[in-house]
């Protein structure tokens, strides 16, 4: 067997080599991606989850994973949405929703570069943008789009996080009403939304909506440099058709990317031109210092109708459905993936501003000014490949597309549009990243293509197979593939940064000291339990390699007991776990300084034990306790004990 | 070059007070699961983390073995300082107005009460390492039966189980130790004036 291994690695060694003309003297693929135990990779990539709701968190070059970030989705094995701290982060208009569909992270920026705080993900199915803090590296906040539905243009942000911006894929009813579907034409509208992000805690707010024709809208980026102040949607679905949606919305030769003057927006918000239009949509908001979530319903949002104020919105034509619109750089070059297209569009942001400014229109769609596309046209990237989806930029005067159909990743030189190198993804790649390709200063050294389609690049796992991620090396001028890494979930669109920015802010423990969970028992001589009717609390701690109390007598068939659990551990990585046998919910797992709860309805008589989880210590198999359940009609008192005969 | 001894005297005798800004002494413990290892400085007036919570995660670790935790407070904090303000307040007198004779008598005097500190300090440490919890949760034996201590050493570094004890003396110390050297130098220096002002 290891003598098979051997062989293989050998013929693969051979095979890298024989791939690499560079000579001897560069390294083999093996080697780039090759971190040694112990080392730290250079770049973290956050990669959406897709329809398994969560946004994962893997290593660059190594493909290794680190962490699954639960965003829209329960997670029995963090508690998220189990425990009754977590809860009401998926709250919705709609009540508890324990799902979504996460498409596009996105980091925060300042200056337009990279700043490492904030990531945020937009929920797709039920409108929601949530945001990740980086400095735990855990869901935070969690805002329901109202007016929108299937928010897929998000969660992109501004040059200095002023805005996340939302946009709704499937147009509706603005607000939704009882009609006939058939009825969509010119009745149906679009809504693009503008969360703002306080720059001193993030804190999110729908700061206001862009009311649009009834068009798709699916993707977006953010103007920068020069371009600053303007946010780019890509459309499809102009036809506004409302059934067999492949053909009929595919019919149009051209599309529109919409041009939003957000700045122009402010300055309408300023002036009172909005509407106040009633409306219904959670803001769950995880406060770190009680560790506990709470939700508020919000009733109303400020609407801008795009058809009544000029100067709001221009229509970009641009060929054939565009899926990706990406700004470059520099901010001056809009490019338009036109997914049903051989050709990438590209707009330039100066022409487009003086044909603004001299009226080069070509017509308009419900009052919304179309620009002349000869007027706006900066170049095509011609015959590039089939199916653009999606654009990033290495810094250096590159742009990086993906093909879906024709399954590769074409390399381009901005402002020539001249294809420089293509290499073959395994299979149907959907979108790329590269770090930091969404702002001024991208880090040009990998792109990570996102696989839409596996088949049989791995051990095959019976109809459903992994998903897939492939590292290229795009530091030489042609691109190398250096590796194939499977994927959480569908992986949608990713988001990468350097791991210095991040790395050093990671927090190692949350202080005991400023925990302030309504329920924590920060000391031992706190802990206690107490009765409420048939409502039981126990204030119980944990640190190895025991709980407080670990015998509990007094408890009665029919009570709903709240296990509030405090780690009072303040050592990096010691986290304890603890489950209850047949509580209706999942374990905890609980950070040190930590306080979490869940709750166990006991149904049986008898003497129930419980234990930790989490493999804590060499007495961790010890870290056990005792609840006595006595029937309704008992009259034995409550007491907690530790370590009494 | 009496009044240079003088001056050099009165330093050695402000010196110490340093020990009321820089730590004493420093034990640190490492093992494969601490990349940061633990540490605790050691005060005259006070035990304190060398990383946050480091005397909590000691206290932690040294349960299992059935050692006692790390007193908040022992006698020795009331008692180093007020020795330690006694002896500088004796030692400017002597700057002040005594014989150099006296700057000998001082040094002696500091180079009693520091052994008598650091032999506090073993009595301490030897308690901490073999006074053990008859309950504790592991027990462990040296090669001849007797039961294991787990004393870290006085000054040095010693493997304990899973970990390595570093031992050593902090900013405190030198303070004191470089203060004390001065007296006695400030000693030497009148003495060896003395003599040749004797001879001529």
């Amino acid at each position: 067997m290891t003598a098979l291994i051997a062989t293989m690695v050998m013929l693969v060694g051979c095979n890298q080599q024989g791939n690499n003309s560079n000579g001897a003297l560069s390294s083999s693929a093996a080697e780039k991606v090759y971190v040694a135990p112990g080392e730290h990779d250079e770049f973290y990539a956050f990669i959406s989850g897709g329809f398994s709701g969560q946004l994962s968190v893997y290593g660059l070059p190594s493909g290794r994973l680190f962490k699954v970030i639960p965003v829209f989705s329960q997670d029995a094995e963090k508690a998220w949405g189990y425990n009754e701290e977590t809860k009401p982060m998926l709250n919705t208009s709609h009540g508890f929703v324990p799902w979504d569909d996460s498409h596009h992270p996105d980091i925060s920026q300042t200056n337009g570069e990279l700043d490492g705080r904030f990531v945020f993900i937009n929920g797709n199915n039920t409108p929601r943008i949530a945001k990740i803090d980086l400095s735990v590296f855990e869901t935070t906040e969690i805002i329901e789009i109202p007016n929108c539905a299937g928010n897929h243009s998000s969660a992109f942000v501004t040059e200095n996080t002023e805005y996340v911006v939302a946009g709704t894929r499937f147009s509706v009813p603005i607000p939704q009403r009882d009609m006939p579907i058939n009825e969509y034409k010119g009745n149906f509208k679009g809504s693009l939304s503008f969360i703002s992000v306080d720059p001193e805690d993030g804190g999110m707010d729908l700061s206001f909506q862009v009311l649009m024709p009834g068009f798709d809208y699916d993707l977006a980026h953010p103007g920068r440099g020069a371009s600053h102040g303007w946010m780019f949607f890509s459309t499809y679905n102009s036809e506004e058709s409302h059934s067999l949606m492949e053909v009929n919305a595919s019919q149009n030769d051209k599309d529109f990317i919409a041009a939003v003057n957000w700045k122009k927006a402010e300055e309408y918000i300023k002036e009172g031109k909005f509407k106040t239009m009633p409306a219904n949509y959670a803001h769950n908001v995880y406060d770190e210092s009680t560790h506990t979530a709470t939700s508020t319903m919000k009733k109303e949002v400020r609407v801008l109708d795009a058809s009544e104020l000029p100067g709001l919105v221009y229509l970009l034509p641009t060929p054939k459905s565009p899926h990706g619109c990406d700004v470059d750089p520099t901010g001056e070059y809009i490019v338009g993936n036109g997914k049903l297209s051989s050709d990438l569009t590209v707009h330039s942001f100066t022409k487009m501003i003086d044909a603004i400014e001299n009226e080069k229109f070509d017509g308009e769609a419900y009052g919304i000014p179309i620009l002349s596309f000869e007027d706006v046209l900066a170049g095509t990237v011609k015959q590039a490949g089939l199916g653009p989806l999606h654009t990033e930029f290495d810094g250096e005067g590159n742009g990086y597309t993906t093909f879906f159909i024709s399954s590769e990743v074409v390399k381009w030189k901005v402002g020539t549009w001249e294809v420089v190198d293509r290499q073959p993804c395994y299979y149907s790649v959907g979108h790329l990243m590269i770090p930091g390709g969404n702002s001024r200063k991208p880090f040009g050294k990998y792109v990570v293509a996102m696989n839409k389609i596996t088949k049989d690049r791995y051990l095959p796992t019976g109809p459903e197979v992994t998903q897939s991620a492939q590292l290229y090396d795009i530091s030489g001028e042609k691109m190398e593939l250096l590796l194939d890494f499977p994927t959480v979930g569908e992986p949608h669109y990713a988001a990468g940064i350097a791991a210095d920015i991040v790395k050093e802010r990671s927090k190692k423990i949350f202080s005991l000291e400023e925990n302030k969970h309504k329920y924590a028992t920060t000391s031992d001589a706190n802990v206690r339990v107490e009765r409420n009717g048939k409502e039981v609390h126990v204030y119980m701690t944990m640190i190895r390699s025991h709980f407080n109390p670990d015998n509990i007598e007094g408890i009665k068939v029919g009570d709903k007991v709240y296990f509030h659990v405090t780690n009072l551990e303040q050592d990096y990585d010691v986290p304890h776990g603890v489950s209850m046998i047949g509580a209706n919910t999942s374990e905890l797992l609980i950070m040190p300084g930590q306080t979490e709860t869940f709750v166990w309805e006991p149904k049986q008589v008898g003497v129930w034990p419980f234990y930790c989880t989490d493999f804590c210590s060499a007495l961790h198999q010890e870290m056990q306790g005792y609840v006595r359940v006595s029937p309704a009609s008992s009259d034995i008192e409550l007491s907690w004990t530790l370590g009494e005969d | 070059m009496k009044k240079k001894a003088r001056i050099l005297m009165l330093i050695g005798a402000l010196l110490p007070l340093l020990l009321f800004v820089f730590p004493l002494w420093k034990i640190t413990l490492e093992a494969p699961q601490y990349p940061t290892p633990l540490g605790m400085f050691i005060h005259i007036n006070d035990f304190s983390d060398a990383n946050p919570h480091d005397i909590k995660n000691i206290n932690l670790m040294n349960h299992y073995v059935g050692m006692k935790y790390i007193p908040e407070a022992i006698p020795e904090f009331k008692i180093f300082p007020a020795g330690i303000l006694i002896t500088t307040f004796i030692g400017l007198l002597i700057a002040w107005k005594a014989n150099h004779k006296w700057y000998l008598y001082w040094f002696i005097l500091m180079v009693v009460l520091s052994s008598a500190g650091l032999y506090d300090f073993y009595l301490w440490e030897h308690d901490y390492g073999h006074d053990l919890d008859p309950k504790a949760i592991m027990k462990f034996t040296n090669p001849d039966g007797s039961v294991m201590g787990f004393q870290p050493p006085l000054f040095g570094t010693k493997d304990i189980l899973n970990f390595t004890a570093h031992s050593y003396p902090q900013l405190g110390a030198y303070s004191l130790g470089l203060g004390m050297g001065l007296s006695f130098f400030a000693y030497l220096l009148v003495r060896r004036e003395n003599k040749k002002t004797t001879l001529a």
